[in-house]
């Protein structure tokens, strides 16, 4: 309510304030926003657009066809299977990774950290290497897990491994940051006031880092459901069965079947979108309780 | 905070020690974390390097410096530096013109922005080869200009472009957001044209930040392999990428070559990561400073 009021004395300052601080000249300014627009309808705007055009050229029945089809189907429900698997896995070890980085000192934090964000500088395909060298036929384990008849590569275990391994940093690069900067003072009152640990936990941590939480959920679900590399080279392919999402668009295209391909593609690219919308919605969110907080002692 | 910490820590010795016992849960929250991070991370990682240590010296030098070995990473290497380069010049222009003008539909424009982060490369890559195609949105007017995009190495330029755009526009943003406008304003007062106020005042302090994007696209650009595989045309020597030859390698049973290539490349990128490590000191604190 107090904002509403502070706004319109606020609004012509800052308008004026952006006219007079832009210092170059017009056509300048003019240019360089015409460059970027250019840039981003070249690299981003056609390329989505184009995504949905091309899934609808044959119209809606041919689209829902393709979407309806058994593999797709199938496709679809193990992408879900393998995010329902792994962002849970990644929350809790970044919750975890966070409360120990964030609350504690300890030394080799640095190196902790480091750690954490490798699998982002790793490429995709050698992640599934890894899991070939460990689980194949000639891998540590593969041996063993055939005695047992346990199958892991090209199935779906391997797939949740993959993804659980490429979405491994999200939520806790997301919570590191955060956490830290809150630093320790409100659970050491209510523990001091007499709450027990979890309930610190619940009441005083998680309704603090909700946001930042959901951050970090949205975009390791965008990547776990979009996942491509990684899961290619371990998934073994099998139509119907081991084929996720990305892959099964692969498989469409590779048989000239583009409109199918973009059929499936453009789910992909809604997920993409919904993902975007709701990560606006967050930074706004924080931006507003940013400026609430700022503007509090008015 | 810190350094509010501190006072404190000085006059009453004991409290200071006080929190680490408070919170609870140390132990089991890094015990957890280090058990995962070795199940998921460490020890599938050591797998690799392991398994190239079954090979002799003579046999892992000959498999990544063969021929077509060495055409692949000029490819990657080559491609994801000019991507990384375009990066940082229309990223750059990007964030500053998010930062510092106004324009209609410009949140939709900002939110647009981490599209390649959000979209699965597989989409960008049929999407991409769709537009540039001879007979694409994109490519019948670059075809009639004689340049032909899909399928050769320029293909490769542009997949890349699209999965590092996001980098360098976020890592600069928050830099010219903070930046002091006061200094170019008083670059201005005392004579200096635009130009020179840019050139002088604004680039040396958004470098590092330009850097380190550059560093974060060329880096995920390097391992990229969704986007990629459908726009190349993957002809061995011409448009095959390195993340390709580790995946035809394992397609033939050559665990071993695989492997060795896939150690170069881990190499790459650990020194990659450390260098984008000491950038990022670098950009805090040259923030810092200012």
């Amino acid at each position: 309510m107090s904002a509403d009021k502070l706004a319109p004395a606020h609004l012509p300052a800052t308008s004026r304030r952006l006219d007079t601080n832009v210092l170059e000249p017009r056509w300048v300014r003019y240019t360089l926003i015409a460059v970027a627009l250019v840039f981003l309808t070249l690299f981003l705007f056609v390329p989505l657009a184009a995504v949905f055009t091309e899934a609808l050229r044959k119209g809606w029945g041919v689209y829902a066809e393709a979407i309806v089809d058994p593999d797709a189907l199938s496709a679809i429900r193990l992408t879900l299977i393998a995010a329902a698997i792994s962002v849970p896995l990644n929350l809790v070890f970044g919750v975890a990774a966070a409360w120990a980085i964030a609350k504690f000192e300890f030394r080799g934090k640095s190196i902790l950290l480091t750690l954490i964000d490798l699998p982002f500088s790793i490429s995709p395909v050698i992640a599934g290497l890894m899991y070939v060298l460990l689980f194949g036929a000639s891998g540590w384990f593969g041996p063993w897990l055939e005695e047992h008849d346990i199958k892991i590569l090209f199935a779906v275990p391997g797939i949740v491994l993959a993804t659980v391994f490429i979405t491994f940093p999200f939520v806790a690069r997301e919570l590191i940051p955060l956490m830290q900067q809150q630093g320790t003072e409100e659970e050491e009152a209510a523990l001091v006031l007499g709450a027990s640990g979890w309930s610190t936990f619940w009441r005083v941590t998680i309704p603090n880092i909700k946001w930042g939480l959901l951050y970090g959920v949205i975009l390791c679900n965008a990547r776990a459901m979009g996942e491509f590399g990684a899961v290619s080279v371990v998934s073994g392919h099998i139509r119907g069965e081991t084929n996720t999402m990305p892959l099964h668009v692969e498989i469409l295209y590779n048989e000239y079947n583009f409109t199918a391909a973009f059929a499936v593609a453009s789910l992909l690219a809604l997920l993409a979108l919904v993902t975007l919308a709701i990560k606006s919605f967050i930074e706004w969110r924080l931006h507003q309780a940013r400026s609430a907080s700022l503007d509090a002692p008015h | 905070m810190t350094s509010l910490a501190m006072p404190g820590s000085t006059a009453l010795a004991k409290p200071a020690k006080a929190p680490g016992r408070v919170i609870p849960g140390f132990g089991i929250s890094l015990g957890f974390t280090l058990f995962y991070l070795a199940l998921i991370v460490l020890i599938p990682l050591s797998a690799v390097f392991l398994k190239t240590s079954s090979m002799s010296w003579v046999d892992f030098w000959a498999t990544v410096t063969s021929e077509r070995v060495m055409a692949s990473y000029r490819l990657s290497f080559g491609a994801s530096l000019i991507a990384a380069a375009i990066n940082v010049v229309f990223g750059g222009i990007v964030a500053w013109v998010l930062v510092r003008y106004q324009f209609p539909g410009k949140r939709f424009v900002d939110a647009l922005v981490d599209l390649p982060f959000a979209l699965p490369t597989a989409v960008a890559g049929i999407v991409l080869t769709a537009l540039y195609a001879h007979n694409g949105w994109i490519g019948q007017y670059l075809a009639d200009l004689g340049i032909k995009v899909a399928f050769t190495p320029l293909g490769v330029v542009v997949a890349l472009t699209f999965i590092g755009l996001p980098f360098v526009v976020r890592t600069v943003q928050p830099v010219l957001e903070e930046a002091e406008r006061e200094l170019e304003e008083a670059s201005a007062s005392l004579g200096a044209s635009s130009l020179q106020t840019f050139v002088r005042v604004v680039l040396p302090s958004i470098t590092p930040a330009l850097l380190t994007g550059f560093a974060l696209a060329f880096a995920r650009a390097t391992g990229e392999y969704g986007s990629v595989i459908f726009i190349a045309g993957n002809l061995p020597m011409v448009s095959e990428i390195t993340p390709l030859l580790i995946i035809s390698k394992l397609e033939q049973y050559d665990y071993a070559g695989a492997t060795a290539i896939a150690v170069v490349m881990l190499v790459f990128s650990f020194i990659l990561l450390l260098a984008i490590n000491l950038l990022q000191a670098w950009t805090r604190k040259r923030g810092g400073k200012s």
